[in-house]
Parts: C-alpha cells; structure tokens; sequence
C-alpha cells in the first residue's frame, strides 16, 4: 500500500491510539458539527476509510494569529489528530523545510494531488503593487491562482482571507482583496473570525474530510453550524441587557457585577459567531467573559466600523468623525432654521397673501387649460384612430 | 369684525380609512422614533435590582416591534386603498406622470416653499409637491421595514420574516444594516418637523380647513376651483367612455373576421 492511501485510523493506531479514543474523538467531532447520534457513524466511517487529506496553506497579508489560533486547538487530541488526519504539504510559518526545498515540496504537491487537495489561505490578496507578498519571484495573486486552480475546495482562513480585516480598512492603502472577489469557480468557506475559534476551524476540516462536501454556508459564505447565530443572542449576559442593566464605564460597579457590556459598544448584536457557545483556550472565556465588548471580528469591514467602543460606528466621508445621531440632528437643526426664516417672510407678506387668496386664480386657470388642452389632443387622437378603423 | 364673503364649498376629500391611517401611522412613528431611540443610545436608567428582577429594556424592544407591526400592516392597508379609495387617495397622485403634476411641483415651490410670487395655488387634495414628497416617504416606510425586519429576522423562524434575512449579507453585515435603520429615523422626524410646519403654515395662509380635515375629513374649497376640476373631470371621464367605444369595436371587428 502506498504511503498517502493509508487511512486515518490505520496511522492512530499504530501511534498507539486506542479505538475507545479514537471513537470518543469521533463523537466530539460529530457533536462539534452538530450531527445526530446515527450521523457519528458517518465521521467513524470516513476515518476509517479515507486517506489523509492533502492540503496546501498560503500565506499572504495576514499577522498569523490563525496559524496560532489553530495551532491552540484546544483538545490535545485533536491537535494530534489534525496532523494526522491531513497531509499539510505546505505552510511556509510551520513546515521544517525553507526555500527552494519548501517551494518544490508545494509544487510536488499540487503536481501529485491535482484537484484532490484543499487550499487554505490565510490572508488577503494584495494588487497594489507586485512586490507585497511576492515568494519564489511569484507576485501574491499568481502564487493564488497557481494554487486555487488545482485546488478541490478553498477554505479562507480569518477574516484578512474572508474579508480583508486590517489592510483593506480605509483607505485600503494596499488594494488588497479577500478570497471571494478575486476567485469564482471553486467552492469558497470563509471561516471568519480574526482569529477564527481553534475549534471552529478543526469541525470544518474535519467536516469536509467526513462528507467530502462542503457545508451549508450563509450568505457571506460562512458555515452555518457555526456561524448561524448572533454572539450576543447566546451570550450569558443576556439577561442584564434586557433588564437595562449596562456597564457605563470599565471601571463601574456594573463592571464588576458583569452586566452587559451594549453600551460599551460590544457589537455582540452585530456579529455571527459561536464565540459565547465554543468559547477560546480550551473553551475558557471569551471577551465579553472577560469584560471587554466584541469586536465584531466575524463580521466583514469592522475595522470600518470604528470606534469599536460605540454601540453605532462613525459616519466617513464628513470630514470629522460624525455618528449618525449627529448628522441627524444638525440636518434637524438646519431644518428648523430653515422653517423659522420661512414663517418669518411668510407673516412679512402675510397680508398681500390674505388678499390674493380670495381673487387670483390665475395659476390654477393656465393649469386647467394646459390639462384641458393636453386631454383634447388625446381625445382627437383617439377619434382620428377610430376613423382610420 | 373682519369677515370675508368667500364663495366655497365643502369638499369630502379624506375617506374615513385614510384618515384612520393617517393617525395610526403617526401613532405608530411616535413610538417608533421614541422606542428605537433609547434602544439606539441605551440610556442608563437602570433599577438597582438584579437582572433576574428586570425587563425594562426587553420592554422597551417589545413596544418597538409590536409598534413596527402596527406601522407595517397599516401602511400595506393604505397601499390597498391607493387602488380602492377615491380620487385623492388613488396612487397617481403620488407618482407624477402628468404634465400638470410635473407644472403642480414647480409652482408650490415657487409659491409655498420660495415665496418668489404672490400668487396663490390652490389643490384640493394633495398639492403636487406633497404628494410627491410622500412617495419619496412611502419608499422611507419600505426601506425602514426591510432594514428592521432584517434585524428582526435574527430573533424569529417565521418564513416571511426570514424573508428579508438576505439584505444583511446584500449590505455585508448586520452592523450596516443596523446603522441605516438608525439614520433613516432621522428622516422621519426631520419629515414630521416639516410636515407640521406646513400644515399650519397652509392653514395660516390659506385657511381652508386643512388641519381639521384629517379630523372631519371635509375641506373648504374656492368655487372657481371647483368648477375647474369638474371641467377636467368630465373631459377625462368623456375620453375614457371615447376609448371603450373603441376597444368594443375593435373587439367586434376581429370577431367578425375570425368568423
């Protein structure tokens, strides 16, 4: 049997994993994607049966808190697992190899397992200029396309490769691009999250590898299982919100009492994660756990959506940094300065008004006769048609 | 005593329906406005109870939606009596299509809103440019049912709301979504600081009952005035029964030949 069709189990348990381990590991995982009791045996099969899954991993601009996140997933076995069960030929922050040798291991790969492997980006795509990101003398896009062309399925780690994160704020100063705007024809999930949770990003390796398929994504192409609900609709503080008990400032009694963190500009209410049900560090905390809002770092643009401690961002393009609560009231004011001048020269001219209302009709008396004039020449229109019949 | 003969006449132009609508919706704004501001800014008037002991602010989210129901039924109401109410509730006086729309607009601003001429103008319903204006209102109404819907989505399974789940992901993010429906509420109360002012200024000026007839539904209205729109009237009703004459005709024609 050749080295990369022994199947996942095979390489377990000759590293000495017990089946009672590896079944119990099956069952997380199966729980981790949501599947019922019967649909475990699903993930035992493809354990099983499948042969390690080759990846290939790109970087571009990225800070590799994903490669961290990931590398923190929080059961041990899993970690173990996860290189156990895929082949990871090529990922430039953690293979042993550099350089040439690095470069070839990654063409040997995508040479061998052409439209069998899963691409992983992490980090946006840069245009701005050719140089960013270039490796091997290859410029950013091309090194992505080399890949994604060969690839089964993209998976676009964090929110840089999902929706740009940080580099793609305004004013975007390196033209950089998620995954999904410069790449169509190939299945695309972006796992968001900056990072995203260690364990999100395991249940869907794992997922792809069990059902070979991708899942069921939202509209901004994220995982549904994972990303189906809002932070703030499962957070534990929940309660305190709807009892209109608000932290006010970070140092407060309210603070310490853990009441909701809304006012503070927690964008909990915005943002699709699984961050208060899965939690980080091994499924420890969470930010709003620990007292700080959320971010919003699952949503796309929240670097945009500044400053992250108000509940409703800043509007751009005013100059100054303006909420919509001020625009609104200055365009309120403005108005009513504007109505305050219009009732003033209106009681100037009140009385030439009071007077004209009683005989002028002139305004209305051409608009009749233009309307009268307008419906005749309809009405010999449709006579002469009638004739013409 | 100051009087004046005037030659009016009383006019039935708001049905009763409309003017249910009318202060529904009002209504319905108010607490809108009211509600989603302090959802909005979160205002601390916390009790000192315990949050187990409180639901103040749930309150508060529960009047908004039963509100935003309210306003939404109300306003599909008013859509259906656009086709089934009178004259000057039909849906064409909203939209200008017309030649004396288009010359109804530039002349209110001229006279109402510039004051450049002191000749008046009179409309017995909506003048042109308010007519206009609520179009561009009744767009407002959608856009702020569909962003709130949107957000509403998130907390129910029922399909039609679920419906409008997509606008979060065509405006990428419910933060975006979240921070429309918040500026668009600045335009309804700017509308509702210009809309007072103008009813009193026309009832100032123009004294034809206009505040009153979203109560009574009657309107004092000029005779000449009057005896124009009834010209108009029986023109169009006289091309309209023209154009019957002709669709009977064509039909009896291509009887005839199939035959």
């Amino acid at each position: 049997m050749k080295e990369e069709d022994i199947s996942i189990y095979k390489r377990l348990t000759a590293k000495g994993v017990s089946r009672r381990d590896f079944l119990k590991y099956c069952t997380m995982m199966g729980g981790m994607l949501g599947l019922s009791t019967s649909g475990i045996s699903q993930v035992v099969d493809a354990l099983m049966t499948k042969p390690r899954l080759p990846v290939i991993w790109y970087h571009f601009q990225e800070c590799t808190c994903c490669s961290e996140s990931f590398t923190r997933a929080s059961h041990p076995l899993i970690e173990q697992m996860l290189f156990d069960m895929i082949s990871l030929d090529y990922t430039d922050t953690l293979m042993a190899a550099s350089g040439a040798q690095a470069e070839a291991a990654k063409e040997a790969s995508i040479k061998k397992n052409y439209g069998k492997y899963l691409m992983i980006v992490e980090g946006s795509v840069p245009f701005g200029n050719p140089g960013f990101c270039t490796i091997a003398g290859k410029d950013a896009y091309a090194q992505f396309k080399e890949g994604a062309d060969g690839a089964k399925a993209i998976i676009a780690w964090g929110n840089c490769a999902s929706s740009g994160c940080i580099q793609h704020a305004r004013p975007n100063p390196t033209d950089t691009k998620p995954v999904h705007e410069i790449y169509n024809g190939k299945p695309i999930i972006n796992v968001q999250g900056c990072p995203p949770i260690a364990d999100v990003m395991a249940g869907v390796i794992t997922y792809m590898l069990t059902f070979d398929k991708v899942p069921e994504l939202d509209g901004l192409l994220r995982p549904k299982v994972f990303y189906g609900r809002r932070i703030h609709d499962t957070c534990y503080r929940r309660p305190a919100f709807d009892a209109g008990l608000f932290v006010e400032s970070f140092d407060d009694e309210n603070a310490k009492k853990g009441y909701c963190l809304y006012h503070m500009g927690c964008k909990g209410p915005d943002t699709f994660n699984s961050c208060a049900v899965i939690k980080w560090n091994n499924n420890v905390s969470y930010p709003i756990q620990s007292g700080h809002g959320c971010i919003g770092c699952a949503e796309p643009n929240f670097w945009d959506h500044t400053p992250l401690y108000s509940h409703l961002p800043d509007i751009h393009g005013f100059g100054i940094n303006a909420t919509a609560d001020q625009i609104g009231a200055a365009v309120a004011g403005v108005t009513i300065a504007g109505i305050a001048v219009h009732a003033i020269a209106t009681n100037v001219r009140k009385r030439k008004l009071i007077e004209n209302r009683m005989d002028d009709f002139s305004l209305n008396r051409e608009d009749t006769k233009i309307e009268l004039e307008d419906l005749e020449k309809q009405e010999e229109k449709e006579i002469s048609k009638n004739r013409k019949n | 005593m100051r009087t004046h003969r005037v030659p009016n006449r009383e006019v039935y132009v708001w049905q009763l329906p409309v003017r249910f609508f009318h202060w529904i919706n009002a209504l319905a704004i108010v607490v809108l406005c009211i509600t989603g501001y302090i959802i909005g800014v979160a205002p601390p008037l916390q009790s000192a109870s315990a949050p187990e002991f409180n639901y103040w602010f749930g309150v508060i989210r529960f009047i908004h939606f039963v509100a935003a129901f309210v306003f939404i039924i109300n306003f599909l109401f008013r859509l259906y009596w656009a086709f089934a109410g009178n004259t000057f509730a039909k849906w064409n006086n909203y939209i200008p299509l017309t030649k004396r729309q288009w010359r109804g607009i530039f002349d209110t601003i001229r006279v109402d809103a510039l004051l450049a001429t002191p000749k008046p103008i009179y409309d017995i319903g909506h003048n042109s440019l308010a007519a206009f204006t609520y179009f561009g209102v009744f767009i407002l109404f959608i856009l702020q049912s569909a962003t709130g819907l949107a957000m509403y989505s998130e907390e129910s399974n029922f399909f039609l709301f679920k419906l409008f789940t997509p606008l979060i992901y065509w405006l990428n993010g419910f933060s975006v979504v979240r921070q429309i429906h918040h500026a668009l509420m600045w335009l309804f109360i700017i509308f509702a600081i210009v809309h007072i002012y103008l009813v009193v200024y026309h009832d100032y000026i123009e004294r034809n009952g206009i505040t009153s007839s979203m109560i009574g539904g009657w309107k004092f209205i000029p005779e000449p005035v009057i005896r124009d729109y009834e010209k108009v009237a029986r023109k169009k009703a006289e091309l309209e029964r023209l154009k019957q004459t002709e669709k009977r005709l064509k039909k009896k024609r291509e009887s005839k030949e199939s035959a």
